[in-house]
């Protein structure tokens, strides 16, 4: 990983694997690595296969199958919005 | 898994390329990591603004330590600062390692087939070192390959250390040169291409598990001709580095 400018917009997006630390500061357990179903299109995949689109206050994961967004994260600083209406559920294995 | 920010300090620096650094950092607290992850760096400038980017871990050691590989983007807003400035006895606000889908499990036996496009080989170094650290998981037993696509010797990481672990009869590496070959090579330097990268690789008969680093669109391409090639999807994991790179 490392620093990224939108060269080609066709190539905008980083793997889910790059959410992994904002949603550390969330959630006790890995979530990238959990399973979850899209809203949208019915899909199920590992979290950290999903499209990762990072923003100045944020970040949004897209399904790769449809590109409906499965989860958004908006952070203003004092306040932090997780935003999961695009996923049906999440599947966490117990280690 | 350590959360939130947490203050690193730079115990050493190592020059890969003209255009990569190693920084070893040390986070207090830290009792080891998995191969693969990665760790996010905040910068802050005076006036508050503050910039974060993913660097993966280079390193496979046990203790409070571990190295991240940098690159540096010419219109990079963090990559600059950590290649060119940042000293020994530094401090940077790091959150991680973190990530625990794209990292190599040492209980797993099966064989292991990475592919680096450009400085996507740093958590694929991870891997290889982990591995060469020869514990007793059935997976320090497993064969692993590297198939590492880069511009030109001059941009290789790791050359020394790469040639090291190629030694042990576990390893093999092999470089696709897309602009440079080395001196006295007589294959004329291409991108990597579907024949090349079928013929470079574990066969999907071996059931490999595959990891892919690099550019996003170098991924995706090699990820497609694998598939097109007979692996199976549920056995490639990728990390996609955004739109900075080209197609091999």
């Amino acid at each position: 990983m490392s620093d990224r400018v939108s060269a080609d917009p066709g190539y905008d997006y980083l793997d889910g694997n790059a959410a992994a630390g904002p949603l550390s500061e969330l959630f006790a357990v890995d979530i990238t690595g959990a399973r979850g179903r899209c809203a949208h299109c019915g899909r199920t995949d590992v979290l950290a296969t999903a499209r990762m689109y990072p923003n100045s206050h944020g970040l949004l994961l897209r399904c790769p199958g449809c590109t409906e967004i499965l989860l958004r994260l908006v952070d203003t600083g004092d306040c932090v919005r997780l935003d999961l209406h695009g996923l049906s559920y999440l599947e966490l294995r117990r280690l | 898994m350590r959360t939130g920010w947490n203050v690193a300090e730079v115990i050493s620096v190592k020059s890969e390329t003209r255009q990569a650094r190693t920084l070893r950092l040390r986070l207090p607290g830290l009792t080891g990591h998995r191969a693969g992850q990665h760790v996010d760096v905040r910068l802050t400038a005076p006036d508050g603004y503050t910039a974060v980017r993913s660097y993966s871990v280079a390193s496979a050691l046990p203790g409070d330590e571990l190295d991240i590989t940098v690159e540096e983007l010419d219109d990079g807003e963090v990559s600059p600062y950590l290649v060119r400035q940042v000293a020994v006895g530094d401090q940077l606000e790091v959150r991680g390692p973190v990530g625990g889908w794209f990292v190599w499990d040492p209980s797993d036996a099966s064989p292991v087939q990475l592919i680096a496009g450009g400085s996507g080989v740093v958590p694929l170094m991870a891997m290889l070192r982990a591995h060469a650290a020869d514990g007793t998981d059935a997976g320090y037993a497993a064969p692993f390959r590297l198939l590492y696509s880069v511009r030109g010797p001059d941009s290789v990481f790791y050359r020394a250390e790469l040639a090291e672990l190629a030694a042990s009869p576990l390893v093999e590496v092999t470089f696709i040169y897309t602009r440079t070959s080395p001196p006295g090579s007589s294959t004329p330097p291409g991108r990597l291409d579907a024949a090349t990268l079928a013929t470079s690789v574990l066969p999907p008969t071996d059931n490999p598990a595959v990891f892919i680093c690099g550019a996003t669109a170098f991924v995706e391409t090699v990820a497609d001709w694998l598939t097109q090639a007979g692996h199976s999807p549920a056995r490639i994991k990728t990390e996609r580095y955004g739109g900075t790179g080209t197609r091999p």
